[in-house]
């Protein structure tokens, strides 16, 4: 069997495995699950662990629908390095002929949603893109920067039987606004505690220099510019391959691209720089049920008292 | 698509008209992709042929404009080990691989 084959294999065994255990439901989509109270109360937990690790610095806690505006979207510039991820919401506005044939259409098993339209509403790609519009909007920053605190449902169609790889999942981001100096200092801060945070877990990790899935050709060039800048970071843990691991935490620093994009001001007038680190935390419950087993209350006493102590 | 063909045929006739009128030529269309791209925020006329292109301003999505236009400009298509940061650096870092291009064209 070549090693692809044999990657589809282990991904496929570790999800129907999750499935028997009923940690995760099938939707009858590739990427597309619901949860248990179990999955989701290792999820609950780590979220407060995060919490515990970075939550008395103040940071402003934001919390929006799974969804942004289309023109923040654009705005964004996702467009641009992502086409092949985005998912834009489209729904019916037509009148009672248009509505008849949608009917006949469905009912003749063709293909219905040509005639859906865009709406104003996008799905959220990464849980910070819509807090920068909104602390732009507030003017320029006070000199000690902006920290904030977000979490959110993202999607991205890139459908896999990977459990590690969901098309609908969820971020929780830290996100820091500031010159140059200041984002960067909360980055290492960042990998520093990110690691310590996973390490008193038992889990298995290495940090590396990471590059996002930029599309196409133009997109083989943006990837070789972030990596020879070293602007992002993964934290990554073997979940269904170790040749493969998977990224579980992100430490990205995106110089001034959405400085520019929606007008972020330093106090002294700069375009401001922007980082964050981003913990995809079904990643994480995947990564402790794989490390530790399907049921929790056999995990070691030591991750379990890190988790519910 | 003038200046490619004088480009091209600059090259075809590298020989006789001697390096130097070679290369005058490559980097006058390198100067001309940049000015009419608008890939920087400066006036490309005030950069010397070595001068750091990302210091003067180049954005990472200007550089994939820059190499698109590049690529429309001499015919041409830069391989994976070329789209790299480095190679877009100056105006002399693009010459060295537009030549290696050109020349690999005509060798082969």
């Amino acid at each position: 069997m070549n090693a692809h084959a044999e990657l589809g294999q282990a991904q496929a065994a570790f999800r129907d495995a999750l499935i028997a255990h009923g940690l995760l439901i099938p939707m009858g989509v590739d990427g597309l699950y619901g949860r248990s109270g179990t999955f989701e109360e290792v999820i609950e937990r780590f979220n407060a662990l995060v919490t515990r690790h970075g939550g008395h610095e103040g940071a402003e806690i934001m919390r929006f629908p799974p969804s942004i505006s289309r023109q923040v979207f654009e705005e964004s510039g996702y467009l641009k390095s992502f086409p092949q991820l985005a998912g834009t919401v489209h729904s019916f506005m037509g009148n009672d002929r248009d509505h008849q044939a949608l009917i006949e259409k469905l009912l003749a098993k063709e293909d219905w949603t040509a005639g859906q339209k865009a709406t104003q509403v996008v799905l959220t790609p990464a849980a910070c893109y819509p807090l920068y519009p909104v602390v732009a909007a507030r003017g320029p920053l006070p000199a000690e920067g902006a920290l904030l605190d977000v979490y959110s449902w993202c999607f991205r169609h890139e459908p896999s039987i990977d459990p590690a790889r969901m098309q609908q999942f969820r971020q929780r981001e830290y996100v820091r606004i500031g010159t140059a100096a200041q984002v960067m200092a909360f980055r290492q801060l960042w990998i520093d505690r990110g690691t310590a945070i996973m390490s008193s877990l038992g889990i298995p990790l290495h940090v590396d220099v990471a590059n996002d899935p930029f599309f196409g050709r133009a997109g083989r060039m943006l990837a070789a510019n972030q990596r020879d800048q070293t602007l992002k970071f993964e934290l990554l843990v073997p979940i269904t391959s170790s040749e493969k691991p998977t990224a579980c935490l992100s430490f990205n620093y995106h110089q001034d691209h959405f400085g520019h994009a929606w007008g972020l001001r330093t106090h002294d007038g700069g375009t401001a720089h922007t980082a964050c680190v981003g913990f995809g935390v079904e990643r994480i419950a995947l990564a402790l049920f794989r490390h530790h087993g399907l049921d929790v209350k056999a995990w070691p006493q030591a991750v379990r008292d890190q988790l519910w102590g | 698509m003038q200046a490619l063909h004088s480009a091209r045929r600059a090259f075809s006739q590298k020989v006789s008209l001697g390096t130097g009128a070679f290369v005058t030529s490559v980097t006058d269309s390198i100067r001309e992709v940049l000015r009419e791209g608008g890939a920087l925020p400066v006036d490309i006329a005030t950069l010397d042929d070595a001068d750091d292109l990302y210091a003067a301003g180049l954005t990472s999505h200007a550089t994939v404009n820059l190499m698109l236009g590049l690529e429309e400009k001499f015919d041409i298509e830069f391989p994976d080990h070329l789209l790299r940061r480095r190679t877009f650096e100056s105006i002399a870092s693009i010459r060295a691989a537009i030549t290696e291009l050109l020349g690999n064209e005509v060798a082969a």
